[in-house]
């Protein structure tokens, strides 16, 4: 499964991701089972809202963290998270 | 008291609210206790909600709605909602009985996250034979509504002796039923499974054959359906690693306030299970006895507490190695280690030498409480 970097993301209906305040950590919770996220796996998941595509998300990032290059790694975790059912393209 | 010292208990993530025990089916692999009809006390609302604040408090997020048959209680939908503000994320396992449209849109407004419907086999006959009632229409027709209203759903089959030869029938249904995941859970054998276990236990042959298919129909449904394979421990040679070690992550709830560590742990003797209405969630998880007693491995005696592979798998499930050896502190018997692993092929006969007797020479025993009076005054909590 690969990311259609022209369609936008949207983070899964059945999934939730959530602060976890006892935990220190976003969580995505889903029936009976929960995946603990660091901080730039969360920074991405929070941008799957279905108004950005790949590209968008990329260059939010980029400016929000004041760099450049980031591409290939936010891709890379972004076909994780599809092939897990975390995030859905349309 | 067995257990280690404190200074690594980890807070509890899974809270298990067994709101009730009161339940229309009567499913001879039950996995609540024999006894259950004289725990018949209910928590109240205000003593559930209090549970609830308490637990997600200490860090608990996942949370279990379960029973017996949780929607014969009338402030599930109260309980839900207060669990949503809490920020749970809440699972219903419920058999679908007594479920209606009404009651799945109330509950979806309330805040609940997931419902898991149970289906005991393929066809109707087997279905309302297994369950004690007739109910296999209309479990369909709750899956296909829960799907409807926008829920994950996980179909939940138990696999024994009696419904595994239609595991390709099987799978066909979570298919057209739409489930997101379906949970094949080969019954353990806790509870009215353990009662039942020489009639409900299959062979290895079946085991391969049926988790054979359960496999390739994995590959097919890949990206569609995730399947939860619970795998048969009388047929591993290491046992289950038991609740992710005791105290660590699990705590369960009795619809009497009982807090257990695992729900079947109401068997141990000895252990003084705290109850709710006595003491605070973190009074129970932190210094209790029964939440101390098997944490850490200071407990174990050999051939654990020489084995390399204690801190993977625990020693393995402190339930099964008091019903099969009589001492819970024991090496569960599953582990090819255990000097009694000759009681799991004991067992394995024994069922495969009553599959040859006639039903009526050995019936199963139902899950109701007539049955269930006649298992009165065990041990335990």
């Amino acid at each position: 499964m690969s990311i259609n970097p022209n369609q936008t993301i949207s983070f899964s209906p059945l999934h939730r991701l959530q602060w976890e305040e006892a935990q220190q950590k976003h969580v995505i919770l889903y029936p009976e089972g929960m995946v603990e996220l660091n901080q730039s796996s969360a920074e991405i998941l929070k941008l799957c809202d279905g108004t950005r595509n790949l590209t968008q998300i990329v260059s939010a990032l980029e400016t929000t963290f004041a760099t450049t290059g980031l591409t290939k790694d936010i891709t890379a975790f972004l076909e994780v998270a599809l092939k897990n059912g975390w995030i859905n393209q349309n | 008291m067995a257990g280690s010292t404190k200074t690594n208990i980890t807070p509890p993530r899974w809270l298990l609210a067994e709101l009730t025990y009161a339940c229309p089916l009567q499913c001879p692999y039950c996995s609540n206790p024999l006894d259950y009809a004289q725990h018949s006390a209910e928590l109240t609302t205000e003593d559930w909600k209090r549970v609830l604040t308490e637990a997600r408090k200490m860090g608990a997020v996942q949370l279990g709605f379960s029973g017996g048959e949780p929607l014969t209680r009338q402030d599930l939908p109260e309980l839900v909602k207060h669990a949503r503000e809490l920020g749970y994320y809440s699972n219903l396992i419920t058999s679908g009985y007594g479920m209606t449209e009404a009651k799945i849109i109330q509950l979806k407004a309330a805040g609940l996250d997931h419902i898991q419907v149970s289906i005991q086999a393929s066809t109707q006959e087997l279905n309302d034979h297994i369950a004690g009632t007739a109910s296999f229409e209309h479990k369909k027709a709750v899956a296909h509504l829960v799907k409807k209203h926008g829920y994950p759903m996980v179909l939940c089959v138990v696999i024994h002796r009696e419904n595994i030869h239609q595991m390709p029938e099987i799978l066909a249904m979570a298919e057209e039923l739409g489930a997101d995941y379906l949970e094949l859970a080969n019954t353990q054998y806790y509870g009215w499974a353990h009662a039942n276990r020489d009639l409900l236990l299959p062979t290895q042959a079946q085991f391969i054959e049926a988790e054979k298919i359960a496999q390739a129909f994995k590959e097919k449904v890949t990206g569609k359906m995730k399947i939860y394979y619970v795998v048969p421990d009388f047929y591993e040679d290491r046992p289950k690693g038991c609740m992710n070690g005791w105290g660590t992550t699990f705590l369960t709830i009795a619809p009497d306030g009982v807090a257990l560590p695992c729900h079947e742990a109401r068997i141990l003797p000895g252990l003084d299970c705290p109850n709710v209405k006595d003491f605070s969630i973190s009074e129970i998880w932190q210094e209790s006895k029964a939440f101390n007693f098997f944490r850490g491995d200071a407990w174990m005696q050999e051939p654990c507490r020489s084995c390399d592979e204690k801190a993977k798998d625990f020693g393995g499930c402190r339930c099964q190695a008091y019903m099969l050896t009589g001492d819970m502190y024991k090496t569960d018997p599953v582990c090819s280690k255990s000097p009694e692993h000759g009681l799991i092929q004991a067992a394995i006969d024994a069922a495969a030498a009553t599959s040859q007797l006639a039903e009526n020479e050995k019936p199963l025993i139902f899950r109701n409480s007539k049955n269930s009076r006649n298992f009165f005054d065990k041990p335990g909590c």
